[in-house]
């Protein structure tokens, strides 16, 4: 998760900008694989805004100092012996599919 | 004791054990009252009418061989975030509504095996975001106490369900308040155990930091009583917390243990501030300093920044768990799709509600390139300043003493379109969730005839002292015995 070490640090942040500019809902869109038409944009633009407006609030503590908290209650990770426990059952688990055959999950062609 | 809507799971355990009436005597008697309800309440997705009928009779086999645990026979309801084997689960969104899950959640596993019939699956907002149960694609849920009223969310069917007697305890789920809410606002005793108290395997995943099952039910007591069978280490969950509670092993056959003779009860400023009234908590305060306990003002100095972090974080687990519906291994898929990217992107575009895509933009903003550190390291940052506001407080004081809500149920619509006033109904519920602690809503009064809530906050781990507290509460006052009046005629 540290490879977002490309992405400027918050002091570096250019803090002229605002909230209109930062938004763009179309990019972000596309990283969620969501397809919005110009109605369903605009919305989600007046509404990111406010979301970010109050998310913002944040910026004003202090946290130099603070260890960022992953877990409530900080336990760490549990990990188990590298055995084989339950083996899968494809055709049942394949029966939520939209499309499959002979095994397979069906999608669309992707290479030509 | 005869039958009646509002009876509790220990009446009916009693009513059980000498044979006043049969386990599928008991489980078609609360079928007529979902039936009966449905059409106005909504409160279900499924009402599985045949499924519970089956498990009943063999709960009332085990009765007569003299098999029977403290469950046996117990009709209850689980919220459609639950996977059931063989049983649809929604999640309340048109993405999983043809989904039939390939197993048993662990919770639904424990109670099944405890003897508990399950009647159903119950309604909720989408994926479990909201906090009024409008979000549903399965229809709002009515407010048991007021029609137009929404019954709070996410667990806003099992909350209904309850509060109207059609089920006498229902599991819910709670990230940010969505146990505690919905009892505060349907007048009945919801718990959200401490994180990892629980198991989430097979439980649809919304922030997993946060996701913690629990329960809704009239009392303490019955909650306790369930929470025995429910809660537990597991393997299958890699947060579950392995512990050995001595309590908690026998609170079936013992009951919740007595609480301390004094305690120290904590009241949080930041949150009684932001009160315009405090009438119904000064109550519970009075009540329970009668019963022996001290009251004192301590502060939790981060509280306002609990709903911006909440909403980061869970709005970044959210986008990242969500990612999984891609229409091609389960779920909703498009009509014929042009290429893979058509594929996801119309899937999940027809398969998500309004609500579930805002967060989960919300959650990809927090999480793209540049912004990461302003928004979810700051965010992670603020739930470790709230987390230790907790710890400061519990170092003076035993337990915490808050209002659930902002005020009782709103209208149906009231908030609806505007996002970041819906968010703020889980100011006094998020800031636990972020620490990870156990807390309670339980009745304390009532306002334009609408119930409230007070909310009690425990030191991780500790549901014995809130469950007992409470308890003790409710054997002192008689809030949580009132009914709506649209089911007050059904009492026998």
């Amino acid at each position: 998760m540290r490879g977002i070490r490309f992405a400027p640090r918050l002091n570096e942040r250019d803090k002229s900008m605002d909230n209109e500019d930062k938004i763009n809902i179309p990019h972000l869109a596309m990283l969620a694989r969501l397809s919005l038409d110009e109605a369903a944009t605009q919305r989600a633009e007046h509404e990111l805004h406010n979301i970010i407006d109050m998310i913002d609030q944040m910026q004003a503590v202090d946290t130099s100092d603070v260890i960022p908290m992953a877990h409530p209650l900080d336990a760490e990770q549990r990990l188990r012996s590298d055995q084989v426990t339950e083996q899968v059952d494809r055709e049942r688990f394949q029966r939520n599919a939209p499309a499959t055959a002979e095994g397979y999950y069906l999608v669309p062609r992707v290479v030509e | 004791m005869s039958l009646h809507p509002f009876v509790t799971v220990t009446e009916l355990r009693q009513g059980l054990a000498t044979g006043e009436y049969s386990a599928v005597e008991l489980t078609q008697y609360f079928l007529d009252q979902i039936n009966r309800h449905q059409p106005t309440s909504n409160a279900f997705i499924t009402v599985d009418e045949q499924g519970s009928l089956k498990a009943a009779a063999a709960a009332d086999a085990q009765i007569a061989q003299g098999k029977a645990g403290a469950l046996t026979g117990i009709p209850m309801a689980h919220k459609d975030v639950f996977c059931t084997n063989n049983v649809l689960t929604t999640c309340g969104s048109r993405m999983l509504e043809n989904f039939v899950a390939p197993y048993d959640a662990t919770v639904v596993h424990n109670l099944q095996s405890a003897g508990m019939v399950c009647l159903g699956k119950t309604n909720m907002d989408e994926f479990a975001m909201g906090s009024s149960n409008e979000n549903s694609a399965f229809g709002p849920v009515a407010n048991p106490w007021h029609a137009e009223h929404v019954p709070g969310g996410s667990s806003g069917g099992s909350a209904a369900a309850v509060g109207s007697g059609q089920v006498p305890v229902a599991t819910g789920t709670d990230t940010g308040g969505s146990i505690r809410q919905p009892a505060a606002f349907c007048g009945i005793t919801g718990l959200k155990p401490t994180y990892g108290r629980v198991s989430r395997y097979g439980m649809v995943a919304f922030a997993s930091s946060l996701d913690q099952g629990g329960l809704f039910a009239r009392t303490a007591q019955d909650i306790a009583l369930v929470l025995g069978s429910m809660a537990g280490f597991d393997a299958k969950d890699s947060t579950s917390a392995q512990r050995h509670d001595s309590w908690l092993e026998q609170i079936a056959q013992q009951g919740i243990p007595q609480t301390p003779a004094k305690l120290k009860i904590g009241l949080p400023a930041e949150y009684f501030q932001a009160m315009s009234d405090t009438q119904q908590l000064d109550d519970v305060r009075n009540t329970l300093e009668q019963l022996g306990h001290t009251c004192v003002e301590v502060a939790l100095p981060n509280t306002q920044m609990a709903i911006p972090a909440y909403y980061v974080v869970a709005g970044a687990e959210a986008s990242t768990n969500l990612s999984r519906y891609d229409g091609v291994r389960f779920g909703h898929r498009c009509e014929n799709p042009e290429s893979l990217e058509d594929l996801y992107q119309r899937s999940r575009s027809e398969g998500f509600g309004e609500e579930v895509k805002r967060r989960i933009l919300t959650g990809t903003y927090a999480l793209s390139v540049g912004y990461f550190d302003a928004y979810y390291l700051q965010a992670q940052k603020i739930r470790r300043l709230i987390s230790d506001d907790f710890s400061n407080a519990f170092s003076q004081v035993d337990l915490l003493l808050t209002p659930t809500a902002p005020g009782p149920a709103f209208a149906a619509g009231a908030l609806k379109q505007d996002p970041v006033a819906m968010y703020q109904q889980d100011k006094f519920t998020v800031p636990a969730s972020l620490a990870g602690l156990p807390a309670l809503s339980m009745p304390c009064g009532f306002k334009q005839g609408l119930p409230l809530g007070a909310q009690l906050i425990g030191p991780a781990f500790r549901e014995d002292l809130i469950l007992g507290l409470a308890r003790d509460f409710q054997q002192a006052t008689d809030w949580h015995q009132h009914t709506p009046a649209a089911a007050a005629g059904d009492r026998t």
